[in-house]
Formats: C-alpha cells, structure tokens, sequence
C-alpha cells in the first residue's frame, strides 16, 4: 500500500474510534469529553497531517485538487478550527457533535478516486493555496457553528421544554453557545470573503474574466448572501440564539451542497477532472 | 473499645424534643469536658445540628455505656429521663459505624445528599480533638468516615441537582447565561418568598438588583438591603428592558405582565434573552409567552417538576452508596477486630518465631557441622533473646489496660504484623 493512502486509513480509523466513543458519551453521565476521544482524534490528526504531506510533496501542490483531496482537507481544516475551541473555551461534549461531521467527510472522501491529479497548467499558480486554504478555513468555522448550532438548539430544547435531563446537565449555557457560534461566523465571513476575491483575481488570471456565473461560483454567493443576512439580522433587530443557530446548521448545510452536491451534481469550472 | 451511637433525630423525635437536648453555645465543649472526667465514655465526638442530637462514644462495656450516656444526656439537660426514652435510639458495634458513614453521606439526611452535614461532622470532631475527648478508635473511625463520605459524594450523584425550587431557578440561570455576575435581576414583590430567590441568586454572583412593590417603601427597605435600587410599581415594565432576569412573587388576580408587555420588551432589547421566574400563586406571568424566542418562563410547578426529577435521581443514587457504605464497612470492622488482643499475640509470636529460625537455620548452616550441645547453646540463646524482646508487649498486650486499643495498634504497627489497615 502506498504511504498516502495507510496514512488515511489510520487517520480515519482512529477518527471512527475518537466519534464512536464521543457519541456513546452523550448518552453516559460524563462531565465531558474524556480524554481517550482527545487522544484517539490527535493521533489521527497526525496521520492525517503526514498524509496531506506526503501528497503535498508527491503532487507539487496543495492537495485539494481533487474530490477526494478536497473533503480530506477540509476535515483537516475543521480539526484546527476545533483544536483551537477545545483550548480556548474547554466546551465540554464539543468533540461529540464535531467528530461526526470530520467522519463523515473523511468517509466521503474515502469513496473518491485517490490518485494526485496533475493541476492543469493554467491553474498553476500560488493564487490555488492561497484561495483553496482561505475557503477551506471559512467552511471548516461554519461547520463548528453548525456543531455549536446543534448542541444550542438541544440545549434550548431543554430548557423550554422544563424537563432537565443529564445531557443538560453537561451542556454549556446558551449564552456561551451563541456567543461561540457568533464568533465562528465572524471568523467565517470574512474568510468567505477573501476566498471569493482572490478566486476572482485568480479567475482573472487564469480565464480572463473576474466571474462567469459558474454553478459553483453561483452557490457560494448564495452562501455568502446568506452568512451576511445571519450577520445583518443579528445586529440590526437581534435574530440570536434559537434563530442565529438554526441559520448557521442550515448554512453549512449550503457549504456542504456546494462543496459535493454541486461538484457532483452539477457541471462546471470548479469540477475536478 | 466498643463503638456506641447514641441520640436522638428527626427520625425518632420532633423538633420540640430535640431542641431541649442540643448542645449549642458552650455547652458542647462543657459535655466533653464532663464525659471526660466522669469516666462515662473513653472517647467522644457529639454532632449537634437542628435535626439531630447525637453522641459517638467509645465504651468498655456496652451495657453500662448506654446507661451512663443515657443518664448523662438527661442530668446535662436537666431534662426527665421519661422524655428520653421515647426518643432515643441506640445503636452499637457495626451498626454504629454504619450509622455515622451513613449520616456523613447524607443518606439519613431529611434532603437526601445535602452537603452540609459533613461540614458538621467535622467539625464536631475537631471541638473534641480541641478537648482531647478521642482516642485512636474514634480518630480512626472519624478519619475513616470522612473518606466514606467524600467517596459517596464524587461516586454517586447523591448530591447532585438542586432539590429546592430556588436552587432549581439558580441552576436553570446559569444554563441560560454565561456569566450571572453580568446580568441584572429584577424583584417584584418583596414578600419572603421572592426575597429567598433573590438571595440565592446574588449568592451565585448577581449584582445588579431592582426591587419593585406595590408598597414603595418597602421595596425601598428591601433594596438597600440587597444594595440594589427601587422602582416604582407602575414604571416596572418600562424597566424590563434592562432586565435579564425576573424573579415575580406577588399576590394578584391578574397577570402583571402580558405577551404584550414581552413583545415590546424583547424588541426593545434586541432579543437579549430574558428569564423570568414566577413563583407567585396564582401565577404572575401570562403562560403565553412561553413560545417567544429568547423568553425563558418557570413557574412554580416548573420548578418543582424539576426538583421532583432530582429527588428521584438522588433516590437512585443512593442504593449505590449505601453499596459504598456497606463496601467500606467492612473493610472497617476488619480493622477493628485486628484490634484484638489475643490474635495480635499469636500474630507476634508467629512473626518472631518465623524469624528466629530463618536466622539460625543461616547460622547454623555457616558454622558447619556442630556437636550437640553446641548446637543446643546457639538454639538457646536465639529462643530466648526472642522471648526476651516480645515479653514486655505481650504482657502489656494482656493487661487490658484503659489504653489497650493503642498498644496494640502501636504494636502491630512497630512489628507490622499481618492484617494491618493499609490507611497510615
């Protein structure tokens, strides 16, 4: 087996361990996550970070050049979004609605063809990291809002409804929850933002025009528009809490279908070959 | 040493008796100084609370230990004997150890789990350490409770979940906001109820308070108390907007605040979220507003609900530590009985004996072969250094002496002989 692709195997196995355990733990009377869902999901960081080496060194470029590259990277992506929050705000039961989603991806990442794609000449060029990380980190900061989004409407659930169980219990304040999941949007935009300026400037350079109303290009306007009505609202007439946190789980919900759906789905520039 | 309980409790009698018994003041440290001269009991910890009266001795003779307790409790309080003994309970050996990891662990308390008693406990002993009033069995079985205690209470969910309606409403405030201490509370009615809520809740970091009440004035009293400031009664609901939190005990016909009122507060706010507590009967608060976003309601029935749930968890709770109870239970009595003086004797002799052949069989082994007598000399000559050495601590060990417990502690621990308790 090639290095790459063992490399991916631990990383994903020992993924699939760190989200078994987190989802058992929801369901047991644990303060928060343990120790052994850290670990597990660390190790498999590892692996996955010598993975993205290795094919960065194989290929020549960032690897995300393909659909099995791109979903990979971006799990990678979500972990340091995630490592970060598990440091700063020690949210327990946060890995436990996290781990799922990096899952997930790295599975549908495991079904693509994993062969590194030469980049077409055209394409070759510095503007291809810069605008792929930029999106990348966007996408990987709405995906921890879509976490917290969830974890805020349990929580709500809860406390409307008047019967605490232990989940409860274990779950942050909903004040920290929207605060968290507005930070996160705050972070996202803006990355969004850049991401669709410098995929301008690149688009520039490499076609000669700034935007050619490509599906993608289209759906991630769509997600830009909506991430600033999430923004506008909240600050112009206080759409937060319950409203804030169902806008960003649908949200990312959009990233995801722009991210696959419309590579898959739909035809266009942005299709990997 | 004979372990005795000996006391009276909510379980066994009303609070009108109790009180007559209670060792407040200095009238604890008095009790131990008199136990300890009038030769009643060798060692003594007496834990008196508003819920019970209760003495933990140690006795020669069980018998005339509970009498003597028994006549002591009534003579101190001056109280007739008649009285006591409908409400007097009597406990010795096992069961008396069982008791008191019990009562630590809250297991006997009215409000299963609460944390207070052990403080109590604790200090209780530390009045009679105070007055050299223990000796090594109750400093053993105090020390040993303490661990009990504190095991039950990490292990199990004993303790766990508020159990009263205003802890309930605290614990629902800190799942609703991050940080209590930013928030402003407001306190409608300065009736006792309310007053109750709000205390608990500046205890939890609250600081900015308003009160507000029909009767001005004494919304102002109760202001200055909580250092917080008065509102009038008809400019209240213009004062929601600043408002995280409303604690509403007032007695009325009709709802002060409306869906409306809620509305219009919530926009005028930004959808800051806003918990409003009503613990008036009837209640104070229109239901409704129960599906605005960002309103969080609980009424009274809301929060004994809760309390109810969190009896019910305690209840479960307990069975496992009432199992840890009865694990550290024993563990306990085999301590005890290691206290014992005629297996700690044949323990001592074992152990010597065990090594006085090692020794010689080494001598004997390095010297070659010996004649008899010889041989004969050097046997003689271990055996009796060896009986030499133990016959001092055996003798004392016999004498069952007023400090037998130590010695035989202390022995066991010097030759460390087998059985000993791993706690040093």
């Amino acid at each position: 087996m090639k290095a790459n692709v063992l490399l991916f195997e631990l990383a994903l196995t020992f993924y699939f361990f760190a989200t078994a355990i987190g989802i058992i733990e929801l369901f047991r009377k644990i303060k928060k996550s343990s120790w052994a869902t850290l670990y597990l999901t660390i190790t498999g960081f590892l692996f996955h970070t010598a993975n993205i080496i290795v094919r960065y060194a194989q290929g020549g470029h960032l690897p995300a050049a393909n659909l099995h590259e791109a979903a990979s990277f971006l799990s990678w992506c979500i972990l340091i979004i995630f490592f970060y929050h598990e440091y700063r705000y020690k949210i327990g039961l946060l890995s436990s609605f996290i781990m799922p989603v990096v899952f997930i991806l790295m599975l549908s990442s495991s079904v693509f063809p994993r062969e590194i794609t030469e980049l077409s000449p055209v394409l070759e060029s510095s503007w291809f990291s810069i605008h792929v990380t930029l999106a990348f980190l966007g996408d990987a900061a709405f995906a921890m809002a879509f976490g917290i989004g969830i974890m805020y409407i349990i929580q709500e659930r809860y406390v409307k409804s008047k019967h605490l169980s232990s989940l409860f219990q274990r779950l942050p304040s909903l004040q920290s929850l929207d605060e968290i999941n507005y930070h996160l949007i705050t972070l996202g935009f803006p990355l969004l933002t850049l991401a669709m300026i410098t995929g301008a400037i690149w688009a520039r350079s490499a076609w000669g025009t700034y935007w050619r109303w490509d599906p993608k290009e289209v759906w991630s306007l769509i997600t830009w528009l909506i991430y600033a009505l999430v923004l506008h609202l909240r600050l112009t007439v206080g759409w937060r809490g319950k409203k804030a946190a169902i806008l960003s789980i649908a949200g990312f919900l959009l990233v995801i279908f722009t991210f696959l759906g419309v590579t898959l789905l739909l035809k266009g520039i942005h299709v990997f070959e | 040493m004979n372990i005795l309980v000996v006391g009276l409790n909510h379980n066994t009698a009303p609070i009108e008796v109790r009180e007559k018994f209670a060792f407040d003041g200095d009238k604890l440290e008095r009790a131990l100084k008199m136990l300890m001269k009038s030769n009643i009991a060798g060692e003594n910890v007496i834990l008196s609370t508003c819920n019970r009266v209760e003495m933990y001795s140690g006795v020669r003779d069980i018998e005339s230990g509970i009498d003597n307790i028994r006549n002591f409790l009534a003579d101190f309080h001056g109280v007739p004997k008649a009285l006591l003994e409908k409400s007097l309970f009597i406990l010795h050996g096992r069961e008396a150890v069982k008791h008191i990891f019990r009562v630590a662990s809250g297991l006997d308390s009215m409000v299963l789990g609460e944390p207070q008693i052990l403080g109590q406990i604790k200090e209780a002993f530390d009045i009679s350490l105070k007055n050299k009033a223990t000796g090594a069995m109750l400093n053993k079985l105090m020390k040993k409770t303490f661990s009990v205690a504190k095991r039950t209470r990490t292990e199990t969910g004993i303790g766990k979940g508020a159990v009263n309606i205003s802890y309930a409403a605290v614990e629902l405030a800190k799942k609703i906001f991050s940080d209590l201490s930013a928030k402003a509370c407001m306190l409608i009615g300065a009736g006792e109820m309310g007053e109750l809520a709000a205390r608990h809740l500046i205890n939890n970091g609250v600081r900015n308070v308003t009160v507000t009440n029909r009767t001005y004035e004494r919304a102002v009293r109760l202001a200055e108390e909580f250092h917080g400031r008065a509102v009038r009664f008809e400019d209240f609901v213009s004062e929601l907007r600043n408002t995280d939190i409303v604690i509403s005990a007032v007695e009325v016909q009709k709802y002060i605040l409306t869906k409306d009122d809620i509305k219009h507060t919530m926009k005028a706010r930004k959808q800051n979220p806003v918990y409003l507590i009503d613990i008036s009967d009837p209640r104070s608060i229109d239901p409704g507003i129960d599906g605005l976003d960002n309103v969080y309601r609980y009424d009274i029935d809301d929060l004994n609900g809760i309390v109810d749930v969190n009896e019910e968890e305690r209840r479960k709770e307990a069975e496992k530590a009432e199992a840890i109870v009865d694990e550290e239970l024993k563990t306990f009595l085999k301590w005890q009985e290691s206290l014992l003086a005629v297996p700690t004797i044949v323990a001592l002799r074992e152990k010597t004996e065990a090594i006085k052949k090692e020794e010689l069989e080494k001598a004997l082994k390095k010297l070659g072969p010996l004649g008899e007598k010889e041989a004969e000399t050097i046997e003689y000559l271990a055996a009796s250094i060896v009986n030499k050495i133990i016959h001092n601590p055996i003798a004392l060990l016999k004498s069952a002496g007023e400090d037998q417990e130590i010695i035989i502690d202390s022995v066991r621990r010097l030759f460390s002989l087998e059985g000993d308790d791993d706690e040093r």
